[in-house]
């Protein structure tokens, strides 16, 4: 036997005892997550259960190293395992900026002490983080921040607004780009900082969404003090680590839409019924059989481009395809999970609906094109790097 | 389930895109257009194809062939694509060369496969009758005369059949229209008797044939595989011609959006290049994430053929029906993004266009397959 097929036994044996029964139920919603941090509670002992036996083996963050709570896994490692999970239906068992955004760039940007001190507690879903980017006049001109970072000898002052901040009103601690210089091009005299929610000066408020919830928050910032061990790589140079951030933050956004969730067809057929073995609408069943046909392939897409990166690796400007694409696809099959759904998708307040779950979600994935750096901005990162045209 | 490409494939990849770039550029399928080419295709070019491994790519050792499996065949297969190379690869060295190793009796292997990877016949596979592709459809029938059979009906879309050695003709030995039972394949010599041949130049100028079959008295042996199960042998054969012309569409539509990103990159108006506009540059970008996705449906259904996946047949499917959408959006964009010259003869990326036309309608377009997919799925 090879050494990764033993290495998948031992996975798979691991997985089957560890991983509780409630934990291998598909997702059916925000609810079903767990984000961790200070103030958490667990939606269920299982919950619990789960993310602990995940956290001792370094299974949260399978591919940091292991002195940062990760297992060391390579990436063929990493797939492997992820595998496995899928075979058995189970749970992503933590959802996490840290994880997702910080924790890369950290370990490509990060000194010694900062991997130490901030890793581990990401690992182990303790610290929950949020990301402090966009402002009011810095959307997809995310480099004409204005967010202000002044330098008092041993400590800074950030003042300023950001706005869309998810999550802000759970968050413990922000990862945050602030303007260090305001002399020169727009992408120089970026910074990078990192300061604990608790910190006073600092206010979220919640903004209400079309779908009725409010994930998402402006956030003021008055007199912050940012102790100097917090600024992230090098001083004015910040704009190298956002983007280099966003670039995982997009393949996470983009790999989103492989969650595990029924199938639009049985999902279609349950409410549709089928004539002759037959979707009972013939237009309506072509095209589901078109998008899963598409998500298939962009499933394998993403398999094929983590295989072809290594372990730990960015994936670069195609982490914009996979974002653009991937996004675009989930909007399209929640368009036609309404289509489906008919005026039952339609119920915003009701039992039966659970109170507009199909509705509200249908409403959250159009954010997916938006967030992260929007399609029209992907797009044009794939005519600049990948295709190289000019002026793009 | 490879999803990244093992050295020797590198190599193969590499070889072959050399070897076509060099030997069949896409003004060679001009000149046997123009020249009006009897054979339509270059017999020489075969030849070389075959010392290369080629023509016995997936063909076994002991019958002459490199057996290299499907991805590698697809690796060659895309490099035509991109080509627009004319040649007998699909008719011959996967679609008849399957339909062999599958179905044939150890004298038939004997005979036909070692000649097929030596580059020495060429088959061609005679099965679709009306305007779209219908395995189940066959009407063609074969009545049991004599120790033999005689066949009556008539063949459309028959690719290589006016150049053919050789014929696989399916044929109705029981049930009705529409049955999967009750096909049988036969091996028949075109110069039988009662036996019409007549070529039908396509719109991509490659080969193709329409073949009447008028009382055509057969011998018992040409029979290929089990009488009334010739469909079991059909499916494989079919699985692997719609993962390899899956590939050749990759290849054609991957070219035809290359030669286009390059047109946009030098053509100039209102004071700018035309690749500067947001316009053209968004919808490239979304062509080239379709193109990624593409690749990626044509990798993963030919190694679960290599792979012996019970799943391959509805991946090499859903292949086919993503690269027929895929390679026709290729070709679309390229001519408006091309503006006038696009529509001449004398630019490549209309001779693409046709060829992808033709390729995305063989052995099942997109909607063929979307519904066979529905109906596998229940839905
Ligand atoms: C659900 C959700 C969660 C979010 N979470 C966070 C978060 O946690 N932290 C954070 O910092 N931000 C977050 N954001 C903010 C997000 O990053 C921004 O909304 C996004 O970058 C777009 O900026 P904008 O809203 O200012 O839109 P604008 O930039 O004003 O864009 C408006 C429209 O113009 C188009 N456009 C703009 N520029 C161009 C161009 N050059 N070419 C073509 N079209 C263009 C856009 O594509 C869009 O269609 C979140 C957003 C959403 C929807």
């Amino acid at each position: 036997m090879s050494d990764l097929k033993e290495f998948q036994m031992e996975v798979r044996a691991w997985l089957e005892e560890n991983c509780p029964p409630e934990m291998r139920q598909p997702i059916t919603g925000d609810k079903d997550l767990c984000w961790g941090g200070r103030n958490w509670e667990f939606q269920s002992p299982a919950q619990k259960q789960w993310l602990e036996a995940c956290v001792s083996k370094g299974y949260t963050v399978p591919t940091w190293p292991k002195e940062y709570g990760g297992a060391g896994f390579t990436r063929k490692e990493e797939i492997i395992l992820l595998k496995e999970m899928k075979r058995i239906g189970a749970r992503s068992p933590l959802s996490s900026f840290g994880i997702w955004m910080l924790g890369p760039a950290l370990l490509k940007f990060g000194t010694e002490e900062q991997k130490m001190e901030h890793l581990p507690p990401v690992a182990r879903g303790e610290i929950r983080w949020c990301q402090g980017y966009s402002e009011p006049g810095a959307g997809s001109d995310l480099a004409s921040l204005q967010t202000k970072c002044e330098d008092k000898g041993d400590h800074f002052i950030v003042n300023g607004q950001k706005v869309w901040t998810s999550y802000a009103d759970k968050a413990d601690w922000i990862f945050c780009l602030v303007r260090t210089d305001n002399s020169g091009k727009k992408h120089h005299g970026i910074s990078f900082v990192l300061f604990d929610m608790e910190t006073p000066g600092v206010e979220a408020r919640p903004i209400k969404l079309i779908s009725g919830r409010s994930p998402f928050c402006e956030t003021f910032f008055e007199d912050v003090r940012v102790e100097k061990h917090n600024l992230v790589g090098t001083r004015d140079k910040g704009w190298d680590v956002a983007k280099y951030l966003l670039t995982h933050e997009r393949e996470m956004i983009g790999g989103q839409a492989q969650g595990v969730t029924r199938p639009l067809s049985e999902v279609a057929a349950a409410s549709l019924g089928l004539e002759d073995g037959k979707l009972a609408d013939p237009m309506l069943r072509a095209k589901v059989a078109e998008a899963e046909i598409d998500e298939w392939a962009f499933n394998m897409t993403v398999a094929r481009k983590l295989a072809e990166a290594k372990a730990g690796a960015s994936l670069g400007a195609d982490s914009s395809m996979l974002k653009y694409y991937g996004t675009e696809m989930n909007k399209r099959k929640y368009e036609l999970m309404m289509d489906a759904a008919g005026h039952e998708g339609l119920e915003w307040e009701s039992d039966r609906s659970e109170d507009g779950k199909l509705a509200r979600s249908w409403l959250r994935t159009k954010g997916n094109s938006i967030e992260g750096g929007t399609s029209e901005v992907q797009l044009n990162i794939i005519s600049k790097h990948i295709l190289q045209l000019p002026g793009a | 389930m490879a999803l990244v490409l093992n050295e020797d494939e590198v190599m193969l990849r590499d070889t072959a895109e050399g070897f076509f770039k060099d030997k069949a550029p896409v003004k060679e399928l001009r000149k046997l257009r123009d020249e009006r080419s009897e054979d339509g295709f270059d017999r020489g070019l075969w030849a070389e194809m075959a010392e290369m491994g080629f023509a016995g790519i997936v063909i076994d050792e002991d019958h002459g062939g490199v057996d290299m499996g499907f991805v590698a065949a697809g690796l060659v297969a895309e490099q035509m694509g991109r080509n627009l190379a004319a040649t007998p690869f699909l008719s011959t060295a996967i679609l008849a060369a399957t339909a062999i190793r599958e179905g044939g009796s150890a004298e038939q292997k004997a005979e036909w496969l070692t000649k097929i990877a030596g580059g020495e016949t060429i088959m061609a596979l005679a099965l679709d009758e009306g305007a779209k592709h219908n395995p189940a459809g066959t009407a063609t029938t074969a009545e049991k005369s004599g120790n033999g059979f005689k066949l009556n009906g008539s063949k459309a879309m028959v690719i290589d059949g006016h150049v053919a050695d050789a014929l696989i003709v399916a044929a109705r030995t029981s049930g009705e229209e529409g049955d999967v039972e009750g096909i049988s394949l036969f091996l028949i010599d075109p110069k039988t008797k009662g036996v019409s041949t007549e070529r039908t130049i396509m719109v991509d100028a490659h080969n193709s044939a329409r073949i009447e079959l008028d009382d055509v008295e057969i011998d018992g042996d040409a029979l290929l595989g089990d009488l009334d199960k010739g469909m079991e042998t059909l499916n494989k054969v079919l699985s692997a011609g719609r993962g390899i012309v899956a590939a050749e569409l990759l290849g054609a539509g991957s070219q035809a959006f290359a030669d286009t990103v390059d047109y946009i990159k030098e053509r100039k108006q209102f004071g700018k290049i035309i690749g500067e506009f947001q316009a053209l540059q968004h919808r490239a970008s979304h062509l080239y994430s379709e193109l990624e996705n593409a690749r990626s449906a044509v990798l993963v259904a030919l190694s679960a053929l290599d792979g012996g996946d019970e799943k391959a047949a509805m991946y090499c499917a859903m292949a086919k029906a993503k690269l027929g959408s895929v390679a026709k959006l290729a070709s679309q964009e390229g001519v408006q993004m091309h503006g006038g010259v696009g529509m001449t003869d004398e630019y490549d990326i209309g001779l693409f266009m046709k060829r992808i036309r033709v390729l995305q309608e063989l052995l099942g377009d997109a909607h063929y397959h979307l519904n066979q997919f529905a109906k596998a799925h229940s839905f």
